[in-house]
């Protein structure tokens, strides 16, 4: 046996290098942990109690806003995304711009379900346009980010609806008109900041736009926005 | 159950050994099937899979082999089904899941996009400007470029454009809704007219692909935007006019010369230009007086009961047809007030 393994040391020289030698047992477990662990964490979220659950994520939910309101480069934003608070402030908004039914005299209002859609399909597209240009960013984190930025928008909406019980004159359409500019140009300067931290520097422009264009659209909607009478 | 071909006792060999076996239980029988069958499974690496296979089925050995002591057992039986049917329902779900990402990945996969989104802003900012200055050259084919950034934007801001002039005209959608109504006016025209235009093209023998029209019609909205910006909050009929026919004109002329350097024949160039000259210098007309402010306070008194139920009530009338009707309503008035 040696002497075979003598004259074939030339030939297979190279092999022996990577292959196990006979003297070290190879054995051991080849098991894939399925679950296990996983089904620990379930349980251990699971079983607390529901008001835990909903305050831990109100919690997160609110330091958001405040991410929002002082847009810092902070990254707790992408981080752990999640899209409650997107979906509170699209109701809210949408709820709020509701118009009356459209056989009424007044020119039509849009409606809850419009609101709605401009806001996750603009979003969507928006993404969508900003992964096309090479951006870093995922999907819902993107969206994400653009729905949290509606806040100021809503506060300029409460805002405006407060104005407008005082009277619809030029002096209420003046400060309305200041107030949803400050903050649309507010929520695209915070999205702008989370966002196009994620493109090429010289294609900013190119991101920022349809984000410009967006919140345009929803402050316009929140500017012409006039109650029932 | 049949399918108790204990394998670690099988004198073929176990499975330990990396291959396909023969004739066997049930599961290696899927084993064999999933192999030769050239089904995903294959793409999404052999070892892996062949692995988890292995620990399940030695995971359901084990289980059989447990339950050899307690085969008639009621709690057995239940207690082996609910272990093979936990692991089958596992390898069921990891099975779909990964065709269903696989599917994903090749029909969702929006790089097949990226290509014509790759521009920088200067880029588009030439070609904006360049959307209204028509060609002279009309020899050789002129460069058309494929990118399709520029001409979405151009549409969505089409449609706040049309948003703003409908809102301030007052205009009543009664079966639908200002915004849908916004978006599939732009969104169809940009499409519908590229693939009419297209199909002309194909008739004629012009050298344009689709992608080229679709980028020449977006920037050739770059006309139209600028027009109804203007125009919706500056309401002269003869600065319309005016408007109209220089910067729609503009645009249509080169989108008219860069097709016509790319056919050959009069014919076909006449036919085809003529057709994207008229739709589009009559969609401007069309989005202008469809959406357009109107004149205040006569045509109300007429409009009140008269409404035919028909989906938009477009309220503007030109300013001849205005003049008569004051001068009408001026006289009844006048009867009425002598009666």
């Amino acid at each position: 046996m040696a002497e075979v393994e003598e004259s074939s040391k030339p030939m297979f020289a190279g092999l022996s290098d990577i292959s196990i030698s006979e003297d070290i047992l190879v054995e051991g477990d080849i098991s894939v942990p399925v679950g296990s662990h996983n089904a620990d964490n379930d349980f251990s979220t699971l079983d607390e109690p529901v008001k835990d659950t909903i305050l831990r994520d109100l919690r997160a939910v609110g330091q958001k806003f405040v991410h929002v309101m002082y847009p810092k480069k902070s990254s707790a934003l992408l981080r752990d995304w999640d899209l409650w608070g997107p979906l509170i402030l699209c109701v809210t908004l949408a709820l709020m711009l509701q118009g009356g039914s459209v056989d009424s005299e007044e020119e039509g209002r849009p409606q809850f379900a419009e609101v709605f859609v401009i806001i996750w399909f603009g979003s969507v597209i928006i993404t969508l346009n900003s992964k096309l240009l090479g951006g870093t960013i995922s999907f819902f984190q993107s969206l994400c980010v653009l729905g949290y930025c509606i806040l100021p928008l809503t506060v300029a909406m409460i805002v405006c609806r407060i104005v407008l019980v005082g009277g619809s004159g030029l002096v209420s359409f003046v400060v309305r008109l200041i107030v949803v500019t400050a903050s649309f140009s507010w929520s695209t300067f915070a999205s702008t900041a989370f966002l196009a931290d994620s493109q090429p520097p010289n294609r900013k422009a190119l991101v920022v736009y349809p984000v410009f264009l967006f919140y345009f659209v929803i402050g316009w909607m929140i500017l012409t926005f006039s109650p029932s009478q | 159950y049949s399918s108790g071909t204990n394998t670690n006792t099988e004198p073929w060999g176990s499975f330990d050994d990396n291959i396909i076996q023969g004739s066997g239980s049930a599961v290696i029988d899927m084993e064999n099937m999933d192999d030769t069958s050239g089904s995903s499974f294959e793409d999404m690496g052999e070892m892996h899979q062949r692995m988890k296979e292995e620990e399940e089925v030695t995971a359901e050995a084990a289980a059989t082999e447990e339950d050899n002591g307690e085969y008639g057992e009621f709690l057995g039986m239940k207690g082996l089904k609910g272990q093979l049917g936990r692991q089958v329902a596992d390898e069921v779900w990891q099975a779909g899941k990964r065709q269903a990402s696989k599917a994903f990945n090749l029909y969702a996969n929006i790089d097949i996009l990226r290509p014509y989104f790759d521009v920088e802003p200067n880029q588009v900012r030439n070609r904006l400007v360049e959307s209204l200055i028509p060609v002279r050259m009309i020899n050789f084919p002129q460069k058309v470029a494929g990118e399709l950034y520029g001409p979405m934007m151009l549409v969505f801001t089409m449609v706040a454009i049309l948003l703003h002039g409908m809102k301030t005209s007052g205009t009543v959608i009664r079966e639908g809704t200002l915004m849908g109504t916004a978006i599939g006016t732009c969104f169809g025209y940009w499409l519908g007219v590229s693939s009419f235009i297209y199909f002309l093209a194909y008739l004629c023998n012009a050298q344009i692909t689709m992608l080229q029209m679709l980028s020449l019609l977006g920037y050739g909205l770059f006309g139209h935007c600028m027009v109804l910006f203007i125009t919706y909050n500056v309401h002269f009929h003869s600065l319309f006019y005016i408007l109209w026919l220089v910067i729609g004109g503009l645009s249509t002329l080169r989108m008219v010369a860069v097709l016509i350097s790319r056919t050959v024949g009069q014919t076909p160039r006449l036919i085809l230009c003529g057709t994207l000259a008229a739709l589009h210098m009559l969609f401007l007309l069309y989005l202008h007086f469809a959406y357009h402010k109107m004149v205040e306070g006569i045509l109300d008194t007429l409009e009140g009961p008269n409404i035919p139920p028909i989906q938009r009530v477009a309220r503007d009338v030109p300013v001849v047809a205005n003049a008569v009707v004051n001068a009408t309503i001026k006289s009844i008035a006048a009867v009425v007030q002598s009666q």
